[in-house]
């Protein structure tokens, strides 16, 4: 049975149990679901919104150097320090802030596999107290944007035979048979993909407890659609997050050397005037 | 030590959209959450004393916010968002 490409990228329940008071060691929780944390988390854990903290919130883009920067000097995490994300639903926006701290250089990230339903679901221990760390300074040591795509890159990738686009929606949102999962507000003018992509939805990356499939099933589940480690690989979903889940399975977890996340994605590309749509499975 | 408890979840249907009601207990409270089936987003939420409280509470949150949503776009058939 094949191994993942870098397995130090996972860490069990159990390990988080044992190391979350290590001083070198910093759990994060980052939630879909923002009210989420409060419920209960693991002791000592952060939270951060990703709403409010992970993005630009005037225009849109990511976080900037300044404010990374200050959200992890404020949260006592230095550049040496193991920044343990873990968040809600298979670990959907661990996986975006695991892939914005990856951009800006910082060393040691992993994800606690199963994320906050296993730890639910295990009925480990949880506090309501939110910690207040001790300040440091931390220094963004660069940036890799070779981890992003944005949209000329895909739209001249789109003619490349050498590209595999990956649309990691949900089948409807692919067929276009919706504009957006039910109950959620980022929507679009137009429902359909970008033409040449393979439908293969994030979640199938995943068991029912949260944890990655094994490096076997993925390696099949990719593959299987023509997704090859020889092909430069973009992710795209509807604002980039599951897409960050996919990026991380096919960077990390199988060890893809050329895979982006397509942030601006279907809600940038399904508004744009004029970009090709291909509808249907 | 606080920790989850009862925690369990199922599928559901709403106004024709599928959904997963997750339930489970912290402390003295009662939580419920109603997502999505696909992506799993939380599409409602809420919190009370007892199970039947928080579950029947969460699920019309959901079909308040899954019924306010469910308006065709042009040439569109099925769901489009408008507000959250």
């Amino acid at each position: 049975m094949a191994t993942y490409s870098n397995p130090e990228v996972l860490v069990s329940t159990d390990w988080v149990a044992q190391h979350k008071s290590d001083p070198t060691v910093v759990v994060v929780e980052v939630d879909v679901d923002t009210a989420a944390y409060n419920e209960g988390h693991v002791s000592g854990a952060l939270g951060w919104n990703w709403q409010t903290q992970l993005c630009d919130t005037v225009q849109r883009d990511i976080i900037s150097k300044s404010a990374l920067e200050a959200l992890l000097s404020q949260s006592g995490i230095g550049n040496d320090t193991a920044i343990i994300l873990y968040g809600d639903n298979n670990n959907w926006f661990a996986a975006w802030a695991f892939w914005q701290l990856k951009m800006y250089g910082h060393k040691d990230v992993r994800i606690m596999n199963g994320g906050r339903k296993k730890w639910l679901a295990e009925g480990r221990e949880l506090s309501k107290e939110t910690p207040s760390p001790k300040a440091v300074k931390y220094n963004v040591a660069g940036f890799d944007e070779s981890y992003r795509a944005f949209l000329k890159q895909v739209q001249s990738a789109m003619k490349s035979p050498g590209t595999a686009l990956v649309d990691v929606r949900s089948p409807d949102e692919f067929t276009g048979k919706i504009l957006s999962p039910p109950g959620l507000p980022e929507t679009c003018q137009r429902g359909g993909h970008i033409p040449g992509a393979k439908s293969i939805p994030w979640a199938q990356a995943c068991n029912d407890d949260g944890t990655f499939k094994t490096p076997d099933e993925l390696q099949a589940l990719y593959a299987g659609k023509g997704v090859t480690p020889d092909k430069n690989v973009i992710a795209y979903c509807r604002i980039g997050e599951r897409s960050s889940h996919s990026w991380f399975v096919l960077k990390y977890l199988l060890g893809y050397p050329n895979v982006s996340n397509y942030d601006g994605s279907w809600t940038e590309w399904g508004n744009l005037v004029g970009a090709p749509v291909e509808k249907g499975a | 030590m606080l920790k989850t408890e009862d925690y369990a979840t199922a599928v559901r249907e709403i106004s024709g959209v599928k959904i997963s009601v997750t339930r489970y207990k912290i402390g003295d409270r009662y939580y419920c959450h109603v997502a999505n089936l696909d992506p799993g987003a939380t599409i409602a939420r809420a919190e009370a004393a007892s199970r039947d409280e928080a579950e029947q509470a969460a699920l019309a949150k959901a079909a308040n916010r899954l019924g306010t949503n469910r308006a065709a776009a042009p040439g569109e058939k099925g769901l489009s968002s408008t507000a959250r």
